[in-house]
């Protein structure tokens, strides 16, 4: 049986807007199998973005329950979601988010340091998630001499080093060109298939719709169509 | 973590070199300002101890009732006894007698006529003893002017001011014409060995110094002083310090009853001194608080603007999962290092340059002689004084200032919308 890796039931998520309240997700279910490469497609203000924060810890649901990793989201403490975060969970980000003092390795190594894994460990497995991201031969350069394309490779290879449970992706493509995004998803399938790692990727970019096993559409904060690829 | 955020450090100029410096120059700025104003005003009341009181000044108590006509007739006795029991009971102190005398100066010519004559106030110093500082505390090698210093007891040097006033050259005997401790006529032969200008405005102008051993023997005063004056080794002048031993020495040496009993009296026992060594310490708390404050107001604000400029990294670690506190530690860990290396070498930066203007001083002549006509002791060179408050002084402005100014732009950390990372992150 394959082990459930999200489960939101009636999730509604509401932000105080004046003296009003916007609803930005509204009875969102949703379950997603260790292995799941999803992606959460939908217009701008649809609730991606939230949805993939309540996932992530980042924000609590105003009512419902979401489970991730077997952890109830919605009645846990800040340290506790930062320990999922930092343990089972990657995040790749739009704007790659590499901090520029640092080397690629350093970059990559950095969730690692958080996890307090030992550095001969740590040499080990930043290596390999350097490798498996093609940038072996740019492990000492420093972000800013790095392409576009190499500095999400970047951002990937720190995503996933610590092999974590599941990785959270916002609109990952959205700073590169078409080939860059065909090479980046190409790495990202590769991933998936050798880790057990899910993926959850928030994002409207067509071009990587056809690398995604499962999308689910929102539109105005509600699941409209959740269609599985086959 | 400690090597991943050294690293940082190390190699983010904005966070390490740039504050550092920042703090380094502060603080140097801190450390030496207060040094000169410490100085400057010690100078002056260094100038008043030297030519006036000492730090601590022991009379007779008639003495001290008529002290304005320097009455000789009522000097101390037995000072050499006097000064042994000083230095074995008070070695805090270096205690040198002093006699203070005034009359008049006969300058003759080659005939043995009178060529000019005036008034002068001399003072008998002690020149030749081993171990005298005198000297030293006149400042007498840099304030000659020409000639030598003393070397036999009827030697003399006049300040500049009196020579040219009486036209009197080095290597001429002048004649002091005055009056004995027994009140009786005296006239003494002294040779003008140098002159001297002790660049405090118009206080030498009628100076002349001779050994006091050579003022003994034209006011047969023999072992009697006017005065015994005391100083602070480090001619440092501690108030709180002289007024202690001022109080505990009459309470156990001066009798109310007996005229010629010794009393002591601190600097600021002197004319209005009191007031004047209040208000320096007054200047002093006020001038180095304003400065401290606008200093620590600079590097605070260095500190939430550096806080500031890392909302993106901070941002990521809180994404990735490192937990508020955390941050917020190892940015104050930051703090305090950068804080900490920046006011050791500001302190030391600072205090040698305080040492620097302790030993050379800052020339003002140009500026004092607009002065001239005053009656104020001012001198002439501002020296900074190195204390030991300068080493911690700098501690201040740059740790506490630079970790507060860290801690309070740190506080958004535990403000910060989570659920606005992503979007905060897309920049």
């Amino acid at each position: 049986m394959e082990k459930t890796v999200v489960s939101i039931t009636n999730l509604l998520k509401q932000f105080p807007v004046g003296g009003d309240f916007f609803t930005a997700l509204k009875d969102v279910n949703l379950k997603l199998n260790e292995g799941g490469f999803l992606g959460l497609v939908g217009p701008s203000g649809s609730g991606k973005t939230t949805l993939l924060n309540i996932i992530g810890g980042l924000d609590s649901p105003t009512q419902g329950d979401v489970h991730v990793l077997g952890h109830s989201m919605d009645n846990t403490s800040h340290n506790e979601r930062a320990r999922l975060r930092r343990k089972y969970m990657g995040f790749i980000f739009q704007s790659y988010n590499l901090l520029p003092v640092y080397t690629v390795f350093e970059n990559v190594e950095l969730p690692l340091i958080l996890n307090n894994i030992d550095p001969n460990e740590r040499e080990k497995l930043v290596s390999e998630a350097i490798e498996a991201v093609g940038l072996s031969h740019r492990r000492n350069a420093r972000p800013t001499t790095l392409s576009g394309g190499e500095s999400q490779r970047t951002a990937i290879a720190r995503a996933i080093v610590h092999k974590p449970a599941l990785i959270l992706a916002d609109e990952p493509t959205a700073n590169l060109d078409a080939e860059n995004s065909h090479h980046i998803m190409k790495i990202l399938v590769e991933l998936n298939k050798e880790l057990t790692s899910s993926f959850v990727f928030a994002t409207h970019d067509e071009k990587i719709m056809g690398y995604l096993k499962r999308i689910v559409y929102l539109e105005d904060g509600q699941i409209i169509k959740d269609e599985t690829i086959k | 973590m400690i090597n991943f955020l050294t690293k940082g450090l190390l190699r983010d100029r904005t966070r390490s070199f740039f504050p550092v410096l920042v703090i380094t120059i502060s603080v140097a700025i801190v450390v030496f300002a207060s040094g000169f104003m410490r100085g400057m005003m010690n100078s002056l009341l260094l100038d008043t101890a030297v030519i006036f009181s000492g730090h601590e000044k022991i009379v007779t108590r008639a003495y001290n009732d008529e002290s304005m006509l320097m009455p000789n007739d009522l000097a101390l006795l037995d000072t050499g006894e006097l000064i042994d029991k000083l230095e074995k009971e008070y070695p805090n102190f270096f205690w040198t007698p002093r006699i203070t005398f005034a009359g008049l100066l006969d300058v003759p010519d080659e005939k043995g006529e009178t060529k000019s004559q005036g008034p002068v106030i001399a003072m008998g110093i002690d020149f030749f003893s081993k171990g005298s500082r005198q000297i030293e505390i006149w400042e007498l090698e840099r304030n000659l002017v020409s000639g030598a210093l003393p070397v036999n007891k009827n030697d003399a040097l006049i300040s500049s001011k009196l020579a040219d006033k009486l036209n009197i050259l080095v290597g001429e005997q002048v004649t002091f014409i005055g009056s004995t401790m027994d009140n009786a006529f005296t006239t003494y032969n002294y040779n003008i060995v140098g002159t001297f200008n002790l660049r405090k405005g118009q206080t030498d102008r009628q100076m002349m110094l001779v050994d006091i051993s050579g003022a003994r023997e034209a006011l047969d005063m023999d072992n009697a002083a006017s005065a015994i004056f005391g100083f602070m080794h480090d001619l440092y002048y501690d108030d709180a310090a002289v007024v202690a031993l001022r109080s505990n020495y009459n309470n156990i040496e001066s009798d109310s009853l007996d005229i010629f009993s010794p009393l002591m009296l601190a600097l600021r026992d002197g004319n209005q001194m009191g007031t004047m060594v209040d208000m320096s310490n007054a200047m002093l708390a006020i001038m180095g608080s304003v400065f401290l404050v606008i200093v620590m107001v600079v590097l605070w604000n260095m500190g939430l603007m550096n806080g500031l400029r890392r909302y993106g990294e901070v941002g990521l670690r809180l994404a990735i999962g490192e937990p508020k506190g955390h941050v917020y530690r190892s940015l104050i860990t930051e703090a305090v290092i950068v804080g900490l290396f920046g006011t050791i070498i500001g302190t030391g930066l600072g205090l040698s340059i305080t040492y620097y203007v302790q030993e050379n001083g800052i020339d003002y002549t140009k500026g004092m002689e607009a002065l001239s006509n005053s009656s104020m002791v001012m001198p002439n060179i501002f020296y900074a004084q190195v204390t030991p408050d300068l080493l911690y002084i700098g501690f201040f402005p740059g740790v506490l200032a630079t970790v507060f100014g860290t801690m309070l732009a740190g506080l958004a950390i535990y403000k910060r919308e989570m659920s606005q990372l992503f979007k905060e992150l897309e920049t």
